[in-house]
């Protein structure tokens, strides 16, 4: 006879995988068809699986207690006599291509969150490539972003050093909880969650609001930041489109935020569905409308911003400053208002790591480099 | 973002809203279990253990076993939301409709309208809807057209956990009796869900797969096998638009509109017989407001006008499949 592959079955329309609980055949013995050979759990129900054929169950390929995805090689039925080296060539076979069928996880590495002062901190961790040993960088979204918004960043960062994404309080998978939403209060969380991940000093590179709760905690702890990237940041000349602020906060469906989330780019058509999708997904959470209005309120009033504008001189740690030359939410200022050795890249607006990333990556990660 | 199943998702919406609102009660056959028998409390949770674990936080006052008696179940459900609770009534099957149907359609319907806009009747009533599960024709509906023409009614059948959560959520904080239909083939289905707390309006669609070929509309299930067979045709370069609009009623109609502007061509898919489903009434309603749109005649993948059979083979003949969503749409692609 042919060699018969014992599989995890697929019972009912939802069932993904199953633990096997019991063998209730022991390797080696003689199955027929319709005998109990195992017992097999699903989140609903425990059943039984049943021999579609006489042979001897050759294989166990599985310990009680292993929870497999359906179709996943369990044992081998096939004849007394069969040899132990073809059902060996059988078993690697069927499990390369098992492999391969099955989305295998990617190892891509997920965000974590971090208690901080008792609230949830998210962040995404990317260790630095094999001996990389720069001073780690932190990376600092603006108003209603993430740490998704360096996924063409984060990563091109790392191959010199470990590079962390956090999300702010308000925002991303973080507390809603912003508490008096100044500049300082969420600089002081940055700060408490870097002493919390055991991160002494990191580089910051930071954009547009997040430019600003960095530059605060530069000034407030400067042992903590190596260097300061600043991206289209609030508190570094630009002045601040409030059509956008409030435009983003006021948007309910996708088609009121269409026109406000344009503003973020020189090429409004780079925007997305679903791009549009998280966003309002994302302001649908309890807590996150409340919260932006107190960030609006206070970390982004002209008031703050110009505070903050004021005591930038006191910066010790290295800076660059890097502007969308086309940016509509937080306008470049004029080329002789610009920090010492800015950049204003071509062709961009507010999100300029987002469309130049390579220009972008290069210029941080020659700035970093210079400053380790 | 956690991944967690629909099942999941249900559970932790009841819980976020239970622990914000102490109006919100729960009431069904089962959905504690082992009420007035010795043994473990909270055993069961509901027959696929949605309501798990909750009568030990809320506690039994709040999450209410009854005997079997789902015109029990809907009356007092529409007496506690007019008296200023906001229960979550558990129909169990949808099939069971029957037994209830003056409660849900002719009292919680009409409270708001017969007294004048002063009754608010906040009530959530769940159903388990649709087939593939072999349990023949008095347990296998899906129902929501009969549902979704009684006005007064809103009518929510979300397509994966995330939407599952934030319309649950919604559900139970707005002020009229709203159906709440889960599918039974989705319950372990995994997807993003955020841990907090957030509600998606009714009345507004999700795209869930982009095109400028085809649209396709479908509801519950008929989205993951509208995307399947999306993705198939895409292999064949033909690029199909799914809209769920997530609710019946109200419905997108606009979100429907603007798809079927771009393609001309709508392929609306039901798990319901034929007659007055939500594919004739979308197909009626595109007809009528978008028919210069259109370049090829409306063509629609429902159930045949029968009970849905016992017989495994005949059942999945019965469902609309990937396949025969697949085939109506490279017909109107052709066209």
């Amino acid at each position: 006879m042919t060699l018969h592959a014992v599989t995890i079955p697929k019972w009912g329309l939802a069932m993904e995988e199953g633990t096997l609980t019991s063998w209730l055949v022991a390797e080696g013995a003689t199955v027929t068809p319709g005998e109990e050979i195992a017992e097999i759990e699903t989140s609903k129900i425990t059943n039984v699986l049943e021999s579609q054929v006489s042979g001897v169950l050759r294989r166990r390929l599985a310990e009680e207690g292993d929870l497999k995805p359906v179709g996943a090689l369990i044992g081998v039925v096939t004849d007394a006599d069969y040899a132990d080296a073809d059902i060996d060539a059988f078993v690697a076979e069927f499990e390369a291509r098992f492999a391969t069928e099955e989305k295998v996880g990617s190892g891509a590495p997920v965000p974590e969150t971090l208690s901080v002062d008792s609230k949830p901190i998210r962040f995404l961790k990317i260790a630095g490539s094999d001996g990389a040993d720069g001073t780690p960088a932190v990376l600092i979204h603006g108003f209603g972003g993430d740490y998704l918004n360096w996924m063409f960043n984060q990563a091109a960062l790392a191959t010199a050093r470990d590079v962390y994404a956090i999300d702010l309080p308000g925002h991303g998978g973080s507390t809603k909880d912003v508490g008096t939403a100044t500049l300082d209060s969420l600089a002081e969380t940055v700060d408490a969650w870097m002493a919390a991940q055991g991160l002494a000093k990191a580089h910051v590179v930071a954009h547009s609001m997040g430019a600003g709760v960095a530059l605060s905690l530069a000034l407030a702890h400067p042992g903590r930041v190596a260097s300061l990237t600043a991206l289209c940041g609030t508190g570094f000349g630009g002045t601040l489109n409030d059509d956008y602020v409030e435009g983003f906060l006021a948007a309910q469906k996708r088609k009121d935020l269409k026109p406000v989330a344009a503003l973020l780019f020189a090429d409004g058509d780079l925007v997305t569905r679903e791009m549009l999708e998280d966003l309002i997904d994302y302001k649908r959470i309890d807590g996150v409308p409340e919260a932006l209005r107190l960030l609006i309120d206070n970390a982004l009033s002209a008031d703050a911003i110009a505070a903050l504008e004021a005591k930038r001189g006191d910066l010790k740690a290295p800076l660059l400053a890097i502007y969308g030359a086309e940016d509509q939410v937080v306008r470049t200022p004029a080329a002789d208002k610009l920090p010492a050795g800015a950049a204003v890249i071509p062709a961009t607006g507010h999100m300029p790591h987002l469309e130049a990333a390579e220009a972008v990556n290069a210029k941080i990660a020659g700035f970093l480099a210079a400053n380790d | 973002m956690p991944q967690k199943s629909y099942r999941q998702a249900l559970n932790e919406a009841l819980r976020h809203e239970m622990r914000r609102d102490p109006r919100v009660i729960l009431i069904g056959e089962d959905i504690a279990g082992g009420a007035g028998c010795e043994g473990e409390e909270d055993a069961y949770g509901g027959v696929l253990g949605v309501t798990k674990g909750l009568v030990g936080e809320f506690g039994r006052a709040r999450v209410i076993d009854t005997p079997i008696s789902e015109s029990a179940i809907m009356g007092a459900a529409a007496g506690a939301a007019i008296s200023g609770l906001r229960p979550v009534a558990d129909l169990m099957f949808v099939d069971f409709l029957g037994v209830c149907f003056d409660q849900i359609f002719n009292q919680a319907a009409k409270f708001r309208y017969m007294f004048g806009g002063k009754a608010v009747t906040p009530m959530v009533m769940r159903a388990m809807i649709g087939g593939g599960f072999r349990a023949g024709g008095q347990h296998s509906q899906t129902l929501h057209p009969m549902l979704t023409m009684v006005p007064g009614l809103k009518v929510v059948m979300p397509s994966n956990p995330y939407d599952a959560k934030g319309l649950l959520i919604q559900a139970i904080r707005d002020d009229d009796p709203v159906m709440f239909l889960e599918h039974k083939a989705m319950y372990d289905m995994v997807g993003e869900v955020p841990d907090e707390a957030y509600a998606i309006p009714f009345g507004e669609a999700r795209i869930t797969r982009t095109g400028k070929d085809v649209t396709v509309v479908a509801f519950s299930l008929m989205v993951e096998r509208s995307n399947q067979a999306a993705d198939l045709l895409k292999k064949e370069g033909i690029l199909v638009e799914v809209v769920d609009p997530r609710t019946t009623s109200p419905l997108d109609l606009d979100s429907i509109l603007e798809s079927v502007e771009m393609t001309g061509r709508l392929v609306v898919v039901d798990e319901s017989p034929p007659r007055c489903s939500l594919a004739a009434d979308i197909s009626a309603q595109v007809a009528e407001h978008g028919f210069d749109d259109l370049t090829a005649p409306i063509v629609t993948v429902t159930c045949p006008h029968t009970p849905s059979p016992f017989s495994p083979a005949l059942e999945d003949l019965y469902m609309p499949s990937v396949e025969r969503i697949a085939d109506a749409i490279r017909k109107v692609a052709k066209k």
